[in-house]
């Protein structure tokens, strides 16, 4: 084989597959990796987020409703300093001088009358101190020093109109909502791709009908569908992924089948069939596999929209039940705020506005690289 | 001639591509010129960089391609040149035509609009002197009937008449230089050869430089005064075409001009087993005549009679659109057809895939184009493997892996390079590839389909070898076919030429080739093999 050695030398030194030469191209794109990190860093906070947050999603503080963003813990100074006031001055006795900190409050007392330990129940009684006691108390009794404990609780974006952490309750919306476009896309993929490649490979009189049922499935309106679930089954989680993904899939379907049908034409595909592979085998080997870039393509985009069709539904009220919540319930809610609570508005949108802006440019990203034209 | 009346001088021009691997230089320091009036060729196999020296000089490069060095149009540098004095040169002075006449062409304009477009916006002329001056351009690139088809779209004209309009768009300024690069490669032999003859002679009466860019020696022995030969990046020899060609004098060029497939076979005798019999084959496309229903039917293949021996090679020639490939199809009944197909005393027309799998053993196929034939998801182990699998599904992992290392290295490929994919090997290895799918069932009939038209001619050359061998060792017939004369001489014994559907001429391959008796065959020859007998008298008129 003479031909043999000067053939050999052609071939690159190591192995590369198409998906590794389409992960060097997409490491060079800058916004798309950030994209990839942004989504990794949200997905996360999604799954673990909840578990580590310090304030349950639905836990309810009635003493603070609506209140504003802050890096300070709640409740503030100011407001720690008249109830302490108003709960004294019940057991008569004067204020020196207050100072807060740590989780706890140290208060200075003064009375023209000897002070009597118990009056710490006074303090007690308030919502906001809790283990009052007198650590110091002068030998005449006019003067005491008195600690209590403050519950001390930070809420970074605000409360909503229930009184729950924001922060939390986004955490949550975010698991709730990747887990609506993960498993939605999912469902699509699945059906769009056995769906699709089988009309596509087939053909013919089946690939009609099977088309045709596609198109009458497509001028069903979409929203009456659900709604139709939803009025038979009830609210339920589960059903918004079928119903996300029997809509989804269409598209996925028709798509599929466009490639098959090129693919079909294709040499590879007709030397399987001179080697006698059978029909499932050639599209589960042959076809499948190389409408693959296409698919992740269609299905980074598909996962935003999925998102945002999930949240069209819960703005509606037709989508996830309280206290679980997703990004659209939570963008509804601040709606109705907008006026008096704008933060309450502002946080899951900019969530979701980040997460659809990664979603987005990842799927730029993967498309520029799995496009075989440029290679 | 003085360096100042040169109409394009290169000089050592490099082209560099940033791709994810790092640099590639295409073009590594080339320097070359065209004098007025004279013909001159570059050529070089696929990646010699042949196309990127003038698309460099173009200014249109893929954006990922950066060039060096000088290139001058009548004293003018090009390089650097902003884009609105670059296009006062190109397509104006210097015009060039492409390899693709099917796209070349926008489909939604007629070919007056198409060619009048740049006449009134460039030239300054108006619709009624447009109309007339594109009459004149389509009557000088000779295509009939040229009043009636200025009102026809692309899709209406053939592949020849279709690069006939692209001559005539870039004609349409009076060029200095007209560069061409590969026209003809996606032609057939007979409508190259009148395309070229049209190119010698709108030399000859324009009296415009011609730079031919082809991997075909014979166009370049035909048509052209000087040329260069290209390799790796870099002219590996020039001069004029005749002492090139009669005393090549570096290794490179005698590889090339070598190359020429060559070799003969012996006819099988007549007593050899019959293995493949087609009877009456006829393949219809489209549906007939119906209710509200025009007729669509297609014949592509009309009523094909054939017999196929043990060890026999039958060539199948004709065409684009003879149906040769569509017959083979048919054979292994990949299409729905008619007649009778008979192979080893079973009749196989009409099988369905399920009934065909016990046959498909033995009757294997190998494809035209070495890049689409092979999956690119799976390694070229599975690839081969993939037909085992199939029939024989008992084998041992193991065992099979040791049939795919045989069959590797049956047919050149070292076994090593099994978990390779693909786009990692150049076209030849891919063909290897290919026919290692097929030889690894040990079949009896592999039909060929142009196996060899997308290679170069030195890897064609190692592939017939390679099949030659393989038929040998394995006792196989083919079924090979091919639009390429050459090819087919080299490797078959018996020989079919087809022309829409049927045969118009079959025989002994001597016989045929030494004495063909219609009209049809002699032209095919002619454009085939005596190239220069056809071009040189229309070049030669001024000299």
């Amino acid at each position: 084989m003479t031909d043999l050695a000067t053939n050999t030398p052609e071939v690159a030194a190591g192995s590369r597959s198409l998906w590794a030469v389409a992960m060097i191209r997409m490491r060079r794109n800058r916004a798309a990796m950030a994209s990839l990190v942004i989504l990794i860093v949200l997905a996360l906070a999604g799954i673990f987020g909840p578990m580590l947050a310090p304030h349950s999603y639905a836990e309810v503080y009635p003493e603070f409703v609506k209140v504003d963003p802050s890096l300070e813990p709640y409740p503030q100074e100011a407001q720690i300093i008249p109830s302490a006031e108003t709960a004294l001055r019940r057991a008569r006795v004067d204020i020196e001088s207050i100072e807060v900190g740590g989780g706890e409050v140290v208060i200075g007392l003064s009375s023209s009358r000897e002070i009597d330990p118990r009056i710490t129940r006074y303090v007690d009684r308030s919502d906001v101190f809790s283990n009052a006691e007198i650590t110091e108390i002068a030998e005449d009794g006019l003067s005491a020093t008195m600690v209590a404990d403050v519950q001390q609780l930070y809420f970074l974006m605000g409360t909503d109109a229930n009184g729950r952490d924001l922060f939390s309750r986004i955490l949550i919306s975010l698991r709730i909502s990747l887990m609506i476009g993960a498993l939605a896309t999912g469902v699509a993929l699945l059906i769009g791709v056995l769906y699709g490649a089988t009309a596509g490979f087939v053909g013919g009189r089946v690939d009609n009908v099977m088309m045709r049922i596609v198109d009458i499935l497509y001028s069903l309106p979409f929203v009456f569908f659900v709604i139709l679930l939803v009025v038979f089954f009830g609210r339920n989680l589960v059903l918004m992924f079928i119903a996300v993904g029997a809509v989804e899939w269409l598209d996925m379907a028709r798509i599929v089948r466009g490639q098959t049908l090129s693919l079909r034409r294709r040499e590879f595909v007709q030397a399987a069939e001179t080697l006698g592979v059978s029909g499932w085998d050639i599209l589960r080997r042959h076809i499948i596999p190389n409408t693959l870039g296409t698919v992740i393509i269609y299905m980074t985009l598909l996962i935003p929209k999925v998102i945002l069709l999930e949240s069209f539904l819960s703005f509606l009220g037709l989508g996830v039940q309280e206290p679980l919540t997703s990004l659209g319930v939570l963008i509804a809610e601040g709606a109705k705020n907008m006026r008096n609570a704008p933060f309450m508005l502002f946080y899951p949108a900019a969530t979701m506005t980040i997460l659809l802006f990664a979603l987005n440019f990842l799927g730029d990203g993967l498309r520029d690289a799995l496009d075989p034209k440029d290679r | 001639m003085a360096e100042q009346e040169r109409v394009l001088d290169v000089d050592n021009v490099r082209v560099t591509f940033d791709t994810p691997d790092g640099e590639v230089r295409a073009v590594r320091g080339v320097s070359m010129h065209v004098n007025p009036g004279e013909s001159v060729a570059v050529v070089g196999e696929s990646g010699s960089g042949k196309s990127q020296v003038m698309m460099a000089a173009m200014g249109l490069l893929a954006s990922n391609g950066r060039v060096e060095g000088s290139v001058r149009y009548r004293g003018q540098e090009l390089v650097g040149l902003p884009l609105k004095a670059l296009n006062d040169i190109r397509g104006v002075k210097v015009t060039m035509i492409f390899q693709e006449p099917m796209t070349s062409l926008d489909p939604l304009f007629t070919i007056e609009d198409q060619l009048s477009e740049p006449l009134r916006v460039h030239g300054g002329l108006s619709k009624r002197e447009a109309s007339a001056r594109v009459l004149e351009l389509l009557e000088l690139v000779q295509i009939p009937n040229a009043k009636a088809r200025m009102s026809a779209y692309p899709h209406e004209l053939s592949g020849g008449q279709r690069q006939r309009v692209m001559i005539a768009m870039a004609l349409a300024n009076d060029p200095d230089l007209l560069i061409a690069d590969e026209p003809t490669t996606a032609l057939d032999v007979t409508i190259q050869a009148e395309i070229l003859q049209l190119l010698a002679d709108l030399q000859a009466r324009l009296g415009m430089s011609i730079l031919f860019i082809t991997h075909d020696l014979g166009i370049v022995e035909a048509f052209a005064d000087r040329v260069y030969v290209m390799n790796k990046g870099l002219v590996e020899e020039e001069g004029p075409t005749e002492r090139v060609f009669h005393a090549p004098q570096t290794e490179y060029t005698r590889m090339l001009l070598a190359a020429e497939p060559e070799g003969h076979k012996a006819p099988v005798g007549p007593d050899a087993p019959v293995l493949l019999r087609g009877e009456n084959v006829q393949v219809t496309f489209g549906r007939p005549k119906g209710f509200l229903r025009p007729d669509t039917q297609l014949h592509a293949v009309r009523g094909i009679n054939l017999t196929l021996r043990k060890g026999q090679t039958i060539g199948v020639v004709g065409e684009s659109g003879s149906g040769k490939s569509t017959l083979g199809r048919a054979l292994l009944q990949m299409l729905p057809s008619t007649g009778r197909v008979v192979y080893l005393d079973n009749d196989i027309e009409g099988l369905d895939r399920a009934a065909m799998r016990p046959y498909r053993k033995g009757l294997q196929m190998v494809f035209q184009d070495p890049y689409g034939s092979l999956s690119p998801r799976l390694t070229t182990g599975e690839i081969i493997a993939e037909g085992l699998q199939v029939h024989e599904p008992g084998l041992s992992r193991k065992e099979r892996q040791r049939r795919v290392a045989e069959a590797m290295s049956d047919v050149g490929l070292d076994p090593s390079m099994r978990n390779r994919f693909p786009h990692e090997f150049s076209g030849g290895q891919r063909q290897r590839v290919a026919i290692a799918r097929a030889v690894i069932l040990r079949p009896q009939v592999i039909v060929l389909d142009e196996p060899t038209s997308a290679l170069d001619r030195s890897v064609q050359k190692q592939v017939i070898e390679l099949l030659r061998r393989l038929q040998v060792e394995h006792e196989l017939s083919y079924v090979f076919i091919s639009h390429d004369l050459a090819v087919v001489r080299a490797l078959s014994d018996y020989l079919m030429v087809m022309k829409n559907g049927e045969v118009v001429e079959e025989g002994p391959v001597d016989a045929v080739f030494d004495h063909p008796t219609t009209d049809y065959t002699r032209t095919l020859m002619r454009a085939a093999f005596d190239l220069t007998s056809l071009l040189r008298p229309a070049a030669r008129t001024g000299t």
